[in-house]
């Protein structure tokens, strides 16, 4: 699956016009450790072996502690993996077809969410003569059709904007790629200080429908969040399928795959390239903006999501390699295991330090672009 | 195009002049101004220029350099005799050099892992690596105090900043002149400095001739991270504490800002940013009128967002490209060999001296 959506070029410098024609030295860097990775029992191998075996161990005795702990924390790892997949596939679509590194994902992941809860608010709040509740819009019930009609209106409008970014700004600028990191992150400012300025700075949450129960029953007595567990799970392994079609089977697909290698070519035979790069564009802002409302309705929205989510979907794309979608949900799954282990498990003797874990998350980057400069599928651009 | 990496130079005069402008400063300004404009600016252009010295000759745009900065402060602040933090009451100067140390050291750590990737997935993972030291010191509370680390111990070099800020501005002044000759003599005049070039422009062809590309890349980069160490030193004697808030993401996208507006592409565009940027932070908020909730004097960030982004559209070269362009078109198109743009390489490559 590596290669689904990243067909790229190695060829890149024989098209002068296209965006990358660089002279790359990824190729010549990866290969020599590839190479020296890959030919056997390493010191730095034998490093990682032992890291591994260390870190499996350690959650095995965590594990017979208390299992049903266990249990719960692994699952939470999942469905937060299941969410930074959803956000991060969009993003590591766009940059993998296109080059473009969209600093603004998170920006767009946010206001998604924000999008849905003032459609939620706006169009399905009824007065249900209870209002005694003091806290106010979060105590109102709302039906199933409540939550998903802004999901797919907020995920829609959220699509619709990512394409009039691409067209405006990203369109007559393929290829430079920094300008176009500089413009995205410029557009992701000014976004992050306008939603700032519309909806206020304090933590808000979409509501889900109330007629869903809050938690499962898993064996073993284990109680979990329903939407985290089922719905937002749910959506990523259907969405990961989605694309995985989209991209593998469909003429779209294929065309995709074919503009990244030669735009030029594609055009030639009467295809529409900037037509398909805007579908693309389209696809990755709706991935951010329907898992703007999931995470909106999972965890909260608040000014700093944004930033959050932009940092996940950029560790997950560099640990999962440029435009795989397999990558994508490896690395989301890393990312979000080791942030929820980390959170719980690191305590070592008496000594509490999950102060620190994010320095793990630190040292899962720096493990993986130690031995892959250029992430777990990813290949020279 | 990406944009043309300028071959421009200030000459010495130009420079001297500049300076001497610069020290007759408390003559002729407030206490305000050689205060929170002028030192502002001052140490926000060194942490751009450490910025932009790997941008123009080692073609690698950082966005670590404001984590960098951020773990020579929060060192010398916790060194330091202060509230908040471990205040272990050094020495200031030592507490100094203890936070260069520690920048150069992190950097080192962080080139180590950044220098063999380039371009647009270095720029990635460097914003990674800033913005996990801005999650490491807001966790870590017994670094950063729960409201920052406040009230620093200043070298008494400095006197006393509150009543008098000429001593702090003339420091500051020395510092930022001394990184910009060291950086440009550095990149312009040593073998290293000329291989980074190399570097830059040729990787490959660097590395046939035997020029170890890597080590030239992360040698530059610990630099830079020490830069951004002095960066960080002033950042604190400036502030006088310092906060987790103070190196965050909106932080390094400030610095990023800095440098994109005065140039990506030229030593002193840092400073010239820096001041462009601490006026609109200053003044901004007198002449933008009010529209709505949408623009307007609590809007700044809009506002720096729009300046930035009109300055990425029109010219990526910042305010020294449009200088030059205007010097350019003034001359009638009598085109010198520095600053013009080359034409493609071999190959169909790209043109010797882009910086992707």
């Amino acid at each position: 699956m590596p290669d689904t959506v990243d067909s790229s070029s190695g060829g890149d410098v024989q098209h002068a016009g296209d965006a990358s024609a660089r002279v790359t030295t990824g190729d010549a860097v990866a290969a020599p450790e590839a190479a020296a990775t890959r030919s056997r029992w390493t010191p730095q191998r034998i490093a990682y072996t032992v890291v591994l075996v260390v870190v499996v161990v350690f959650l095995i005795t965590k594990a017979a502690d208390d299992l049903r702990q266990f249990v719960i924390v692994t699952l939470n790892g999942i469905t937060l993996a299941s969410l930074y997949f959803v956000v991060a596939s969009g993003f590591t679509l766009i940059f993998g077809l296109m080059r473009v590194v969209n600093m603004a994902h998170g920006s767009l992941y946010l206001l998604g969410g924000y999008l849905a809860l003032k459609m939620q608010e706006a169009w399905f709040k009824e007065d249900t003569g209870l209002g005694i509740s003091l806290s106010g819009a979060t105590d109102a019930e709302y039906g199933f059709v409540g939550w998903f009609i802004p999901l797919i209106a907020a995920t829609i409008c959220i699509g619709f904007i990512g394409v009039a970014m691409q067209q405006v700004f990203l369109r007559w600028n393929q290829g430079q790629d920094l300008r176009q990191a500089l413009i995205t992150i410029a557009l992701s400012v000014i976004f992050a200080d306008q939603m700032l300025a519309a909806f206020g700075g304090i933590s808000k949450d979409i509501a889900a429908p109330s007629a869903w129960p809050t938690s499962v029953l898993l064996p073993g007595d284990v109680r979990f969040g329903f939407f985290r567990g089922v719905i937002v799970l749910g959506s990523a392994l259907l969405i990961g399928l989605l694309l995985f079609l989209v991209i593998k089977r469909t003429r779209f697909g294929k065309i995709v795959r074919a503009g990244v290698d030669d735009r030029d070519m594609v055009s030639a035979l009467g295809i529409n390239v900037n037509l398909v790069f805007a579908g693309a564009f389209f696809i990755g802002a709706l991935l951010a903006g329907f898992g703007g409302v999931l995470g909106g309705t999972m965890i909260s929205l608040a000014p700093g999501q944004d930033t959050a989510f932009l940092l996940n979907s950029l560790i997950v794309v560099i640990i999962g390699g440029r435009g795989s979608l397999g990558g994508a949900a490896i690395g989301a799954l890393l990312l979000g295991l080791v942030d929820a282990y980390a959170d719980v498990y690191l305590v070592i003797g008496g000594t509490d330090l999950t102060n620190y874990s994010i320095l793990v998350t630190f040292a899962l980057l720096v493990g993986v672009l130690a031995v892959r400069p250029l992430g777990l599928f990813g290949r020279p651009a | 195009v990406n944009p043309i990496v300028s071959r421009g130079w200030l000459p010495w005069p130009a420079l001297a002049i500049i300076v001497a402008v610069a020290a007759l400063a408390p003559l002729y300004t407030s206490d305000f101004w050689l205060n929170v404009i002028l030192t502002k600016a001052l140490w926000l252009g060194v942490a751009a220029a450490s910025l932009i010295f790997l941008a123009a000759y080692g073609g690698m745009v950082s966005l670590a350099q404001v984590g960098l900065y951020g773990v020579a402060g929060m060192t010398y602040a916790n060194l330091v005799l202060a509230d908040g933090g471990s205040s272990a009451a050094w020495n200031p100067w030592l507490a100094v050099l203890a936070a260069l140390i520690m920048a150069t050291i992190v950097g080192l750590g962080f080139g180590w892992v950044a220098a063999r990737s380039e371009g647009i997935y270095f720029l990635m993972i460097t914003l990674a690596f800033s913005v996990l030291v801005y999650y490491f010191f807001s966790q870590v509370t017994q670094l950063s105090g729960f409201g920052g680390v406040n009230n620093l111990d200043l070298p008494g070099i400095l006197g006393d900043p509150e009543s008098d800020p000429t001593p702090r501005y003339f420091v500051t002044l020395v510092v930022a002149v001394a990184v910009f000759v060291v950086l440009r003599g550095l990149a312009t005049r040593t073998a290293f400095g000329l291989g980074l070039q190399g570097v830059r422009d040729e990787p490959a062809r660097m590395r046939a001739l035997g020029f170890d590309v890597t080590l030239h890349r992360l040698l530059a980069f610990a630099l830079a991270a020490f830069v951004a160490g002095i960066a960080g030193v002033l950042s604190v004697w400036y502030n006088r504490r310092i906060t987790p808030g103070s190196i965050n993401l909106e932080q390094t996208i400030n610095i990023l800002i800095i440098a994109v507006i005065g140039g990506l592409y030229r030593l002193e565009g840092a400073w010239i940013g820096a001041l462009a940027y601490v006026l609109i932070d200053n003044y901004s908020r007198e002449w933008v009128p009010d529209v709505g909730n949408v623009l307007g004097s609590a809007r700044f960030n809009t506002i720096i967002g729009l300046v930035f982004l009109i300055i990425v559209l029109i010219s990526p070269a910042g305010l020294i490209g449009i200088w030059e362009k205007l010097r350019e078109r003034l001359r009638g198109g009598r085109r010198r060999g520095g600053g013009t743009p080359t034409t493609a390489g071999p190959e169909g490559g790209p043109a010797p001296g882009t910086v992707n």
